[in-house]
């Protein structure tokens, strides 16, 4: 993990099924300030389109993804 | 020949009118069966859509009218017929049957606890957690009456009404996605 992003909040959503990990991430995404990054791990395979089709939606940037096993775990920046 | 400045007043008016007939970034859904199923896919629709910072409303009619009953509520002074569709119906979202492989009810229950065992939230949960991320919610005024079904027999949920089509059409008119489940 690079130094440059600043991650000031993390979400654990390992296990839960569609739609929980969206509906979280949408709820964290709004509790942290534009331009700062939220970490997200999933176990729920569907995430890796999901994530970034809300991220599209709601206008907020998947900045990566790692894939550990059956764990996700995303870094999202909130641009809006 | 017009002036700047009622060229820009025409231009105004013109976008006004084209702003009000854009529909909002809302979702509008029937929820018309009460099947388990297809009433869980409808919830997790409508809680994903407000995720993706949709605004959602749901029409609860005929067969999914039943879902929205409370099972501790008992409420007297019902014809024969309200009698018979009170007892005939599901008593709320837990008595509602999976549409294929309910198998007497034990395909129903066994899904139920794969659900858990998988952690796929309960048809409860949903509307608990729909409730909570304002997913509003209207129920049949019609269905209710020719069902026998009375107001004091529905579940508490915020912001809930009651409504006919003509609301629903206006909702649908407003919205960029409609679904009939």
């Amino acid at each position: 993990m690079s130094e440059d992003i600043n991650i000031v909040k993390t979400l654990d959503l390992k296990g839960l099924a569609c739609p929980m990990p969206v509906v979280k991430v949408s709820k964290g995404i709004k509790e942290i300030e534009v331009g700062q990054v939220l970490k997200a791990v999933t176990t729920d395979p569907g995430s890796l389109t999901d994530f970034p089709a809300w991220a599209k939606t709601s206008g907020n940037e998947v900045l990566k993804f790692e894939q550990d096993g059956k764990e996700i775990t995303f870094y999202i920046q909130r641009k809006s | 020949m017009p002036t700047i400045e009622e060229q820009v007043a025409e231009l105004k008016a013109q976008f006004e009118e084209m702003k009000n007939k854009t529909p909002s970034n809302k979702l509008a859904i029937i929820a018309f069966s009460g099947d388990l199923d297809k009433v869980l896919a409808a919830f997790i629709i409508a809680t994903g859509s407000v995720a993706m910072g949709m605004e959602v409303v749901m029409f609860f009619t005929f067969w999914g009218t039943p879902v929205l009953r409370d099972k501790n509520r008992n409420v007297g002074g019902k014809d024969t017929m309200g009698k018979m569709f009170g007892t005939m119906l599901p008593k709320g979202s837990e008595k509602v049957k999976l549409s294929k492989m309910n198998m007497g009810g034990m395909g129903t229950t066994m899904m139920k606890s794969l659900m858990k065992k998988k952690n796929v939230a309960s048809l409860e949960e949903m509307i608990v957690l729909a409730e909570e991320l304002g997913v509003k919610i209207y129920i049949c005024e019609m269905s209710m009456d020719l069902m026998g079904f009375k107001r004091e027999e529905m579940i508490d949920y915020k912001g809930l009404e009651y409504a006919g089509v003509a609301t629903f059409l206006a909702e649908a008119n407003d919205s960029r996605v409609q679904l009939f489940i």
